[in-house]
């Protein structure tokens, strides 16, 4: 159901077709061959970017790390992000622009919990799943109110976004009356960096372990199917008997349960925040992983585990741009320019053409010219 | 006979009874924007009594009012460019390394900055009309590669001492009967930036262009509905890649406007103005969904999202995070607003 290029139906449709165009034609064509090529470069560039190796770090625990292992650490909070996003995105068919925001509202208020309002603690001020909990409460009440004005006033969704958007940083600033809590207790940092005796990042298995929840929900009920018949006709659904509403509603709710989670991590990983600069730019990396995964931006069918893996290509291709010395600052321009060719490459106009070009390059030439 | 035609005793039709979707959300904006700032003179009175006041907010937001149009444009045939703010950054920067350290002069900025536009229009233009590639994701694309290369040019902040530059900035055009006499008796006449007169000539030309020209018409015909505008036989690509075009230009122009206005190059410069932008056509009236909206709507919506900054912060919120929070506030009541007065409009159809 979920990655209908997987149905042998399709494939036996065309039965004369060349291998490289049902190739083309595969939902995960499109991020596969990016991670191909990214990997392809790295190893003919330099093959020690794969290098693994084990360090101690400044607890004094033998941790693993390597470009690698960065990648899978550092694309945690954007994963999870991709997969709240892809939801969205299949249920209302637009995008939420204020993940970015929300995440420094998520981060604000746990560091607010956990410090009990100073600007320095030492120890936790309140048990730390408390302080998620909350910290998710507030972020899906946003999330509500986000889906409220698409599903309940039908505006359109990143438009609707647009106004956590503009005003989520300086909530958070507002929560923290502007000042940047630090938490020194190291039990606050286990949740982004390492567990004591364990040279995993632990943020790899917090992804790991939503993964696995959207995997269970997404197989034992009917999310998935409600989400994507109400992106595909909000009217028949309700035909049907659906709540096309209440279900766009709870695909922001979710989405807003997830930027929790990501902006937990985020803050975690150094105790502290800023809140003008964290999780900058990540909502165009999130929707940008979504698309590279094939879905579509319109809504409708979704293949989650495209979003998944196409946040992991977008991860890698900053570790390679950042282990080439490219400036932080110049890095969008980069990245920029390498996302316009991977949506150009993967444009239905673009690939239709391809692939005629592929059975008959004079005719294609002639309508190229 | 359809509702909403007014049939006179001839059988003529008269006029369309019922305001079109584009008539009534301008004459919301307008009011709203009379309503704010004249109770903004009666209850706060001090500066918003000042004709002056009022004429700094054009001298400050030239370049978002230019922006603004561009960005209406293109929401009218039923896109986005979100990378209006970073194209006006990268050609200050542009600008002011041209002016400083490549001896250019006013001239050399203008054709850099129209044509960084016109580069943006052509690429963004091509993928969105002729690929057929989501405009939020094209234009994504473009403010990062925009925000990149701007840093690419030059890190650092570059103030501008070019002579022939400064003069066109600080040329100051006084307004006539608006002066008042400050607290020494001595009487300031009112005055406006040379960029406040450029954006106003670009309203009207683009208010025309909209209102009066085949292409403006097919702009709303295209937002309005793609299919039924293919078939009246008007070239859909085309028209998308010429709004596209038209919005980039306008960033290159809003752009130099606010180097005049600024007079440096930094990062920062223009930082965020793509939201402000879409903030003021929505206010201004413009739908999302394309085929409503209007340039003069966008105008007052520059005004009023700028009046309602300037009530608060003179109402003592003046810490930085307010501005924001009141931008995301007022976008918010006019979505909503506008929405319900469109869902009733339909329901009422129907």
């Amino acid at each position: 159901m979920m990655t209908p290029v997987k149905n042998p139906e399709t494939k036996l449709k065309q039965p004369g077709e060349s291998l490289f165009k049902r190739l083309v034609r595969q939902q995960l064509f499109i991020p596969f061959a990016a991670l191909a090529l990214l990997v392809l470069f790295n190893l003919i560039a330099d093959p020690s970017f794969f290098a693994v190796s084990i360090k101690e770090n400044s607890l004094g625990n033998p941790v693993l790390s390597g470009n690698i292992i960065s990648v899978l650490d550092n694309a945690s909070e954007l994963v999870i992000l991709a997969i709240g996003m892809t939801l969205v995105t299949a249920s209302s068919g637009g995008q939420d622009i204020s993940v970015g925001a929300t995440m420094a509202i998520a981060g604000s208020v746990i560091l607010r919990m956990v410090c009990g309002g100073q600007v320095t603690a030492d120890t936790l001020q309140m048990p730390l799943l408390l302080a998620v909990l909350i910290g998710i409460v507030v972020t899906a009440l946003f999330g509500a109110f986000n889906g409220a004005l698409v599903a309940y006033f039908k505006i359109q969704p990143m438009v609707a976004t647009l106004i956590m958007f503009t005003a989520g940083r300086s909530i958070a600033a507002w929560i923290n009356n502007n000042q940047l809590p630090i938490m020194n207790d190291i039990s606050f940092k286990y949740a982004g960096t390492f567990l004591p005796g364990i040279p995993v990042p632990t943020p790899v298995f917090i992804t790991a372990f939503v993964i696995l929840l959207f995997w269970l929900a997404l197989k034992f009920t009917t999310l998935g199917l409600y989400t994507q018949s109400v992106g595909i006709n909000a009217n028949s659904s309700r035909l049907n008997g659906l709540d096309p509403k209440l279900i766009k509603l709870l695909t922001y709710v979710i989405l807003g349960v997830c930027v929790a989670v990501a902006g937990f991590i985020r803050v975690s990983r150094s105790g502290s925040i800023n809140y003008s600069r964290i999780a900058e730019n990540i909502e165009m990396d999130a929707i940008l992983a979504v698309a590279l995964g094939g879905n579509a931006l319109s809504g409708g069918k979704f293949n989650i585990y495209g979003s998944i893996l196409g946040a992991y290509v977008i991860q890698f291709l900053t570790t390679t741009l950042y282990k080439y010395e490219v400036p932080s600052t110049a890095l969008p321009a980069y990245k920029a320019v390498v996302v316009i060719l991977l949506v150009v490459l993967s444009a239905p106009v673009v690939r239709e053409k391809l692939s005629s070009m592929k059975k008959a390059p004079v005719k294609a030439a002639k309508e190229v010219s | 006979m359809p509702k909403g035609i007014a049939v006179d005793k001839q059988g003529r039709i008269k006029a369309r009874a019922s305001m079109s979707d584009t008539n009534l959300l301008l004459t919301i904006t307008v009011l709203v924007f009379f309503a704010l700032y004249l109770s903004a003179v009666v209850f706060l009175g001090g500066g918003f009594t000042k004709p002056q006041n009022f004429l700094n907010i054009l001298n400050n937001n030239a370049s978002l009012i230019v922006l603004s149009c561009g960005m209406s444009i293109v929401m009218i045939t039923g896109g986005i460019d979100i990378s209006v703010g970073a194209v006006t950054s990268l050609v200050c920067m542009a600008g002011a390394v041209n002016l400083e350290q490549q001896g250019g002069s006013v001239l050399t900025v203008l054709l850099i900055g129209l044509g960084i536009g016109l580069a943006f229009g052509l690429v963004q233009g091509y993928l969105v009309a002729y690929l057929e590639i989501q405009p939020f994701i094209v234009s994504l694309a473009g403010m990062f590669f925009a925000k990149g290369m701007t840093t690419i040019v030059s890190k650092e902040p570059i103030r501008v001492t070019n002579e022939g530059f400064l003069a066109v900035k600080d040329t100051r055009i006084t307004v006539p009967g608006l002066g008042a006499p400050n607290k020494l008796g001595q009487y300031i006449p009112a005055y406006v930036e040379v960029g406040v007169v450029i954006a106003l000539l670009a309203v009207v030309l683009l208010f025309c262009l909209l209102r009066w020209t085949k292409l403006g018409r097919s702009f709303y015909a295209v937002g309005g509905n793609n299919q039924s505008a293919n078939m009246l036989g008007i070239n859909v690509r085309r028209t998308k890649f010429l709004a596209h075009i038209l919005c980039s230009l306008l960033a290159g122009l809003g752009g130099i406007l606010y180097f005049l206005h600024v007079g440096s190059g930094d990062v920062a410069n223009g930082a965020g103005d793509e939201m402000n932008a879409i903030a003021s056509s929505i206010i201004g009236g413009t739908l999302l969904t394309g085929g409503v909206g209007n340039v003069a709507g966008t105008f007052f919506g520059v005004l009023s999202l700028n009046t309602i900054k300037r009530i608060v912060s003179s109402l003592g919120f003046d810490e930085a995070w307010w501005s924001n929070i009141t931008v995301a506030a007022m976008l918010c009541l006019f979505l909503v607003i506008q929405s319900i007065v469109l869902l009733r409009k339909n329901t009422a159809k129907q």
